[in-house]
């Protein structure tokens, strides 16, 4: 598997969308998605991690603990356009399910590409939350996003 | 009237009269008459399921969220410590060596398991293979599937994990397993229906007991499930909306 191994490290500064930033290590280098794993998460409807299945702490290297109740834009990436995770926001907030190619940001600044599909949780047709789940995507599905979300930024 | 009880098709052949044992346990801890239906296509199922005529099924993670969302159905209990994986093997002297390997055009022998497919499928997708880019064939076994590849008619096959390693040594040894599914979460669901319901309690009860008792063990042995274990409404929920997302 091609994979960027710079090892040069970058401070950066990320903004999210609710105004709030923090500085994180940026590493360029990837870690391969594992084989025949899937990593899955649950939200509560503000985005707030409410579970984390094990592939999920083994590939963002949080540990639960740190998961658990955090918004899950920890896991952006300066290099993902803010654009599609609008996209993604405003398809799920209305009921539908999302899929797209994520890069994803580990705690140790190393990133992770992802295929994430979202659905809204529905109990007695009440929105309780969101699930989602990412499984290994193609490195020409890769290839494509990385083009897409360069002219996005 | 009786009720009436089935089995996801998916179930091993050689575990079919364990079904009926089981059938005949549940008659006696629930002292009512229940008729035992075995389909050998999941659309026959399906069409019977749609016109009413299940109360109780064995059901697949697939199927479920139909049962559940659209029929009524609730979950009374997973069989303990089983959850369905999948796998994807080729033949031993297949050149390729990882999934990353295969390409357009292949032959793929898969069952009309509908979870075992979506995951073998989802598998294929890091080689950007999909249906649009393979050929299919579908077989009624995990045996046929595995001949299928030792003969040559076919370059991969979708495999239950369970009905792989169930395989003989001899026919395994012949394969080898490019990927298999970790996933942890997705399995079958006992599942009761709307008119069984006010039994509901009381079949859990029995269920969750049932390995405790010599001859409840021997029936569960002859399903080579190790007991029951009991299955909230928001796990069910939980598993529907992952199977949810894995069908996009």
């Amino acid at each position: 598997m091609p994979e960027q191994n710079s090892g040069s490290a970058r401070e950066v500064l990320i903004r999210y969308y609710d105004g709030s930033e923090r500085t994180a290590t940026i590493l360029d280098e990837e870690v391969p998605y594992p084989d025949g794993k899937l990593i899955v998460s649950r939200t509560d409807p503000q985005g707030i991690i409410t579970h984390a299945n094990q592939a999920f702490i083994e590939m963002s290297a949080y540990s639960r603990e740190e998961l658990i109740g955090t918004n899950h834009n920890i896991l952006r990436h300066p290099d993902m356009p803010a654009v599609a995770f609008q996209g993604l926001w405003e398809t799920v907030q209305s009921g539908k399910k999302w899929q797209g190619y994520v890069k994803n940001l580990r705690k140790d600044g190393r990133f992770y590409w992802v295929k994430a599909t979202v659905i809204p949780n529905i109990r007695q047709g009440k929105l309780v939350g969101y699930t989602s789940v990412r499984r290994k995507p193609s490195r020409s599905k890769i290839a494509e996003s990385e083009a897409l979300y360069a002219t996005l930024k | 009237m009786p009720f009436n009880f089935t089995v996801s098709p998916d179930f091993a052949p050689d575990h079919m009269s364990g079904w009926f044992y089981f059938n005949t346990w549940m008659q006696r801890q629930l002292g009512t008459d229940i008729h035992l239906e075995l389909y050998d296509s999941f659309e026959a199922q399906r069409a019977d399921i749609r016109a009413g005529k299940v109360d109780l099924i064995y059901a697949n993670p697939y199927d479920a969220a139909m049962l559940v969302r659209e029929m009524g159905f609730k979950a009374v209990a997973r069989p303990a410590k089983k959850r369905d994986e999948a796998l994807i093997a080729v033949p031993a002297d297949s050149a390729a060596q990882k999934v990353e390997d295969l390409m357009p055009g292949l032959r793929l022998a898969t069952t009309a398991d509908p979870d075992v497919h979506t995951i073998g499928m989802i598998m294929l997708e890091p080689a950007d293979l999909d249906a649009s880019n393979i050929t299919q064939r579908e077989y009624d076994s995990y045996i046929l599937i595995a001949k299928a590849l030792l003969r040559g008619e076919a370059d991969v096959g979708f495999f239950l994990k369970d009905g792989f390693l169930e395989l003989s040594d001899l026919i395994r040894k012949q394969m080898r397993v490019l990927v298999s599914s970790q996933i942890s979460v997705v399995h079958h669901a006992l599942l009761v229906g709307p008119e069984l319901q006010p039994r509901f309690d009381e079949l859990q009860s029995k269920l969750l007991t049932m390995h405790e008792d010599e001859k409840g063990a021997g029936v569960l042995e002859s399903m080579a499930i190790n007991g029951w274990e009991r299955m909230s409404e928001e796990q069910t929920e939980f598993m529907i909306d992952l199977i949810d997302t894995l069908t996009v």
